[in-house]
């Protein structure tokens, strides 16, 4: 954590644009506070887990919504519910494992009992013991609670809200997102592993990172490098009416005449006698049959889905202080996967994760930005490739899915 | 042979501590399976890892990426590496388990415990008398990673 002060002062956004942002929201922990009730527990959908995750009744998962602790359960009736991992007693976490299965959920301090749906069913010694202490007659179970989400399931994938006036998820994510996320799951899927990546730096700098179209080639020199994708490539990136959401795509056919773009360039990615001695990696499969061969998705504020080749992974980004992130990486297979198919996907699975070679330097570059502003708290970070718009383009050269974050983030921390 | 275990355990660590990557690759057989996972994947049976390699080639393949490709800033590791358990041994081969811990020191100067977990090991004699890993499980105890994993475990 780089600064405990509390601030009260107004953050100075530029007027008018989304092309500057002042780096004391990257600093300061009551801007952190302040994001908790206006972003995590504002108009938005954050993302909880997979349906494949708690597949029988009884089945919980614990996570986050932003820093309140969750807790994912299915019940009986075979929907899912969501509420605050937090006795409505004296606040102690009612679930302890990350992953398990109960016919009721009970609170470890003094005993109290919840049902699937995180309703208070019992208090111990409610009447006392002999006539003697208890709770007086007026207490009513129902006044008392954890706070509840309200969840919806798309593509298998678990939203929850905390605020009434959320759009539905799908009217959220707009068309173009929808689309996008449908195209990669659009069969079942199972997880084949899962790892949290703790980040040096503040949750908004790993959002603006998976939305940076720009940075990919360039920071990730792997493919380039091995000759493997480029800026130069097909794609282009498609953003959510209010900004916050994004798909960004890379086809694997080349733009004409734009082989030499880097060399034209002088840029460090360019490497043409290195290549790798085992290409079985690489074997990418076109299997949904559409010529795109890395499409990286993001709802606001804290989902990314990725398809890098045949890699298919969530990513859950979630704020544990000013300056510290967990980014829970889910490596999926689709449920019916062939033997060689799933191998396929074990292997490209090296491209991303903490270690992985596409993806490693995100996991530090956001450090280097934190480290980098430590003196900067009154000045901004400049983002202007591809205009000050937050628009879809068809082109990646461009920050306007970074800008279209900040315009949903404005939204609500403005309001 | 366990004499034999211990000594190629302590040159494996040497060689990465030192930062001779380049000399990772031979602790392994052509054929051979390297994974780093953690303690929650291994126990659930989920395949993926951190890094998951099944050749000699994609290990030599990730040292060439980390010499040329990949960035980050400057580190090494210090690896404690346990007294091997034999599992099973049969002269030619033996299937070992081995508790390890690495400390991480960045450029800044900061030390810390990186990883600890055991190694999952099947030990073979090739070659007349050296011993190689035809598979190195890491399985981490921790579902964290700080920042980021480049050099090998």
């Amino acid at each position: 954590m780089t600064t405990s002060t509390t601030h009260e002062a107004p953050v100075h956004w530029h007027p008018g644009n989304y092309t500057r942002v002042p780096y004391a929201v990257f600093q300061r922990s009551d801007i952190l506070s302040a994001e908790q009730a206006r972003v995590f527990e504002g108009p938005v959908w954050n993302y909880l887990g997979l349906e494949a995750e708690v597949p029988l009744p009884g089945d919980f998962k614990t996570t986050f919504a932003g820093s309140m602790p969750v807790v994912l359960s299915r019940d009986t009736d075979g929907e899912i519910y969501a509420f605050e991992n937090r006795c409505a007693h004296r606040g102690a976490l009612i679930c302890l494992e990350d992953f398990g299965n109960a016919t009721e959920h009970s609170c470890v301090y003094h005993a109290w009992r919840y049902d699937l749906q995180g309703n208070l069913r019992g208090v111990a010694f409610e009447k006392g013991v002999n006539g003697k202490g208890g709770m007086p007659d007026t207490f009513c179970r129902e006044d008392h609670g954890p706070r509840k989400l309200r969840t919806t399931v798309f593509c298998g994938l678990v939203f929850a809200s905390l605020h009434d006036d959320v759009p539905p998820l799908e009217e959220y994510l707009g068309d173009a997102v929808c689309s996008r996320m449908e195209r990669v799951l659009f069969k079942p899927v199972e997880i084949i592993g899962r790892f949290t990546q703790t980040l040096p730096n503040n949750w908004k700098l790993y959002a603006e990172n998976v939305r940076d179209t720009y940075h990919a080639s360039l920071l990730h020199t792997f493919f380039a490098t091995f000759g493997i994708t480029r800026l130069t490539q097909e794609g282009g990136v498609s953003i959510s009416e209010e900004g916050g959401n994004h798909a960004s795509a890379t086809l694997a056919r080349m733009v004409d005449g734009m082989d030499n773009a880097y060399t034209q360039q002088a840029i460090r990615s360019e490497n043409q006698d290195l290549t790798l001695g085992d290409m079985s990696m690489l074997k990418t499969v076109d299997e949904i049959g559409d010529g795109v061969i890395l499409q990286i998705l993001s709802v606001f504020p804290g989902f990314v889905l990725q398809q890098i080749h045949n890699c298919i992974a969530v990513r859950q980004i979630l704020p544990t202080g000013v300056a510290s992130t967990d980014l829970n990486w889910t490596y999926l297979g689709y449920a019916d996967d062939s033997r060689e198919m799933r191998l396929l996907r074990l292997k490209q699975a090296n491209l991303v994760g903490p270690g992985g070679y596409v993806s490693m330097e995100d996991g530090a570059v956001g450090g280097f930005v934190q480290r980098g502003i430590a003196a900067a708290g009154s000045l901004d970070s400049v983002m202007e490739l591809g205009g000050d718009g937050t628009q879809s383009q068809d082109f990646r050269a461009t920050e306007a899915s970074i800008r279209g974050f900040w315009r949903a983030y404005r939204h609500l921390m403005e309001r | 042979m366990r004499e034999k275990i211990i000594e190629l355990n302590a040159d494996y660590a040497a060689a990465i501590d030192d930062g001779r990557l380049e000399d990772w690759p031979s602790f392994f057989t052509e054929d051979c399976f390297y994974r780093i996972t953690t303690a929650h994947n291994h126990s659930r049976g989920y395949e993926a890892g951190v890094v998951y390699c099944d050749s000699r080639q994609m290990l030599a393949d990730r040292v060439l990426s980390l010499r040329k490709a990949n960035i980050f800033e400057r580190h090494t590791y210090r690896h404690l590496v346990g007294l091997p358990r034999l599992r099973e041994s049969d002269g030619s081969s033996a299937v070992v388990e081995t508790g390890f811990a690495v400390l991480r020191t960045m450029r800044t100067g900061e030390t810390a415990v990186f990883a600890s977990g055991r190694y999952l090991d099947r030990i073979v004699h090739e070659g007349g008398n050296s011993l190689r890993f035809s598979r190195r499980d890491v399985v981490c105890d921790s579902h964290r990673i700080d920042t980021l994993l480049a050099l090998p475990l």
